[in-house]
């Protein structure tokens, strides 16, 4: 699906009552299956992005449009169901749920949006190759093999725009590079387009597309 | 996974702090439980005993007394009512059954109550439709020295048809009275005290040592009784007087009248009587009322309804036991439910994370707030069932224990459908409980609960 942010706007009150704006975008696109690597620096407001077109926060002004389809406008119940559907999310710190086991988790990914597959949760961790680790507990696996759960979980209802917010941060140098390619490849297998929000130039150099946030986002950054 | 599966695997998740506040639950419960078993049972079986008698008249005095002596044998005989009266009551033609009882003995092994009366007792209804049966090659009371006890009696004493047994005086532990009884008949069960009370023919109980009253004493109280003069009173039994005098002429030996036949109906007395009225039971109410009204007006003796004394001693005493009990219950109850929404409300700052994380998979907070409800929900139901389950468990272990210490017979294995209600008002506490907690999920933010 194509992303389009059009005049988005969001910034915070600090303790003080003073505005920190944090997005100022006038414009910025995602062509449908493409993927983009978005670079910032730390605190440069790169999740905050995510969150805004994810639906998670709504921006102060602006819209967000993915998929022909202006979310901003949307009732909060309509933007978590649109996201349960067409949206995927992969975090720096995985989020998985320490009571489920990977297929669990794999299967909460897809519980949202009203369409359960366990079969659909086995291919995918067997695509993560972690076909040997599917009833496992996050706290049993290695922090590369959490990962590799959590973007099967992205992927698993199927959706149509993955948002990847420093998916390799914490994960061991060799894992890195195993878990990017796995993200890419199966986003342009499946069609999806992909955002990556990172601050390391190693991770962006993967990309074709690469876009400097400091460069669409006109904030005067705090030093 | 749908919402149960969800917040049963996140309960599990927290395994011992989820157990601890379903222990709470099912302690509550459990205890609630076990006091509706047995004020049901309790409640059943005080409403049923003695329901087969429309009156017992016994001398003035407390009515329960009169009761409690009669029918339960947990309280001392009040006094003592000559025989002529008992016969009076015989030949009252408002009157079905009159049924003697004498009471106050115990048997010597198990120190079980006698209860001296006559045949007519054991074919009489003890409760509407239900008759005394004993067992096959059985018989009931048929002979002066014959006995039948209760089905307690005989599984305590190891007692059966053709054993012998001796009984103690009243009140007077070193008094054992030389005469035997024999048991032809074992009662079955009844649930009532009459499973733990031996039942000897009165022919034979009035025979024994000190059981028939000293002939002067005897005219003395009759005349009393009745309001006549002794003169009157010794004309009336003055074949049997003369007799009694003859043989105290004879010989010192208190034991002598064993040998010269029944006893004397001068002599004899009884504790209370037992009425069964003549007609419908709108009429046999009607008539109790009237000869309970009698009685009053005579100022000798009374007669006592046993269900009604029991109706009342229930609700005034028993009653308030049971609402004490099931106040402390419901406030056990209402303790672990506050308990499980501590436990909920302090878990909520560790799970925001998690829920934050379920809203980025597209949860509601609609969806997050009945997760977080399902869990209270959960936690109560599985401690309300296990607490079912334990107060059963309770009733099958003190049943005995309660039947051994008082004689109420408690089935160990009864169910109250009352008790059902627990269930319910654990959905509703629970939903109470999780409210908060809920709506704490409802309102979190999504951002920032992942952040942590
Ligand atoms: N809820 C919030 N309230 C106030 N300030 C916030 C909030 N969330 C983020 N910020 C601030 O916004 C800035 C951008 O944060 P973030 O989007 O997390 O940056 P990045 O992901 O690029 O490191 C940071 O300075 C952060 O402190
Ligand atoms: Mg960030």
């Amino acid at each position: 699906m194509s992303l389009e942010l059009i005049d988005v706007r969001k910034s915070y009150r600090e303790p003080g009552g003073a505005e920190l704006p944090i997005l100022n975008i006038s414009h910025f696109t995602l062509e449908e299956g493409e993927q983009v690597a978005l670079i910032g620096q730390s605190g440069g407001g790169k999740t905050t992005l995510l969150n805004v077109i994810s639906g998670l926060t709504r921006p102060d002004s602006g819209r967000v449009i993915i998929g022909g389809l202006d979310v901003t406008d949307l009732p909060e119940p309509a933007r978590d169901r649109f996201r349960a559907e067409r949206i995927g999310i992969v975090f720096q710190t995985f989020h998985l749920l320490p009571a489920f086991t990977a297929l669990e988790n794999v299967l909460l990914g897809m519980a949202f949006a009203g369409k359960q597959s366990r079969k659909y949760a086995t291919e995918l961790l067997d695509l993560m190759g972690l076909k040997a680790r599917m009833n496992h507990k996050p706290g049993q696996l290695s922090v590369g093999e959490q990962q590799r759960v959590s973007v099967a979980r992205a992927l698993a209802s199927r959706p149509r725009l993955m948002l990847a917010d420093e998916p390799t941060a914490s994960v061991d140098l060799a894992n890195q590079e195993n878990i990017l390619k796995l993200l890419q490849e199966t986003c342009r297998e499946k069609n999806v387009s992909l955002l990556l929000v990172t601050h390391s130039q190693e991770v962006s150099s993967q990309f074709e597309r690469v876009e400097q946030l400091s460069d669409f986002n006109q904030i005067e950054v705090h030093a | 996974m749908n919402l149960v599966t969800i917040a049963f695997k996140s309960m599990k998740h927290r395994l011992v702090p989820s157990l601890l506040t379903s222990l709470s639950v099912a302690l509550g419960v459990a205890l609630m439980v076990a006091v509706l078993i047995l004020n049901t049972v309790v409640t059943k079986m005080f409403q049923e005993t003695g329901s087969g008698y429309d009156l017992v008249v016994g001398p003035q005095g407390s009515a329960t007394q009169l009761i409690l002596s009669t029918i339960y044998h947990i309280d001392n005989p009040i006094e003592n009512l000559p025989w002529r009266y008992y016969q009076e009551w015989q030949e009252d033609p408002r009157v079905k059954y009159a049924i003697p009882f004498n009471m106050g003995d115990t048997t010597e092994v198990g120190n079980f109550p006698i209860v001296g009366t006559t045949p007519q007792y054991f074919i009489t209804e003890y409760a509407p439709d239900k008759k005394f049966r004993v067992g096959k090659n059985e018989n009931g009371l048929r002979g002066t020295w014959d006995a039948v006890i209760g089905s307690e009696v005989a599984k305590r004493n190891g007692w059966k048809q053709g054993t012998k047994f001796k009984m103690i005086h009243a009140g007077q532990d070193d008094h054992v009275h030389e005469e035997e009884f024999t048991v032809q008949g074992v009662l079955a069960p009844t649930g009532t005290p009459n499973d733990r009370t031996a039942f000897v023919h009165i022919d034979g109980f009035f025979m024994m040592s000190d059981h028939s009253k000293p002939v002067r004493d005897a005219i003395k109280m009759e005349a009393q009784f009745f309001r006549e003069t002794e003169e009157q009173v010794t004309e009336r039994h003055k074949k049997d007087i003369d007799e009694i005098l003859r043989h105290e002429g004879e010989s010192d030996d208190e034991h002598a009248h064993h040998n010269h036949g029944p006893t004397p109906d001068i002599q004899k007395e009884v504790t209370s009587i037992l009425l069964v009225l003549e007609g419908t039971s709108l009429q046999r109410a009607n008539r109790a009322l009237i000869i309970q009204g009698e009685l009053r007006e005579g100022r000798r003796s009374q007669a006592a309804n046993p269900v009604q004394i029991m109706a009342r001693l229930i609700t005034n005493l028993v009653g308030n036991i049971r609402l004490a009990f099931l106040y402390m219950t419901s406030l056990i109850i209402v303790v672990s439910g506050i308990g499980i929404f501590v436990s909920i409300y302090n878990s909520m700052s560790d799970r925001k994370r998690e829920i934050a994380v379920m809203r980025a998979l597209g949860a509601r907070r609609t969806t997050v707030f009945s997760l977080i409800l399902m869990e209270s929900v959960l936690l109560c139901l599985l401690g309300g069932i296990f607490g079912l389950l334990f107060g059963h468990a309770i009733v099958f272990v003190a049943a005995p224990i309660i039947e051994a210490r008082s004689g109420l017979l408690i089935e160990s294995l009864a169910f109250t459908p009352v008790e059902l209600i627990v269930i319910p008002i654990l959905v509703v506490m629970a939903s109470l409980v999780g409210f908060l907690p809920g709506l704490t999920a409802y309102q979190s933010d999504v951002a920032e609960g992942l952040q942590s």
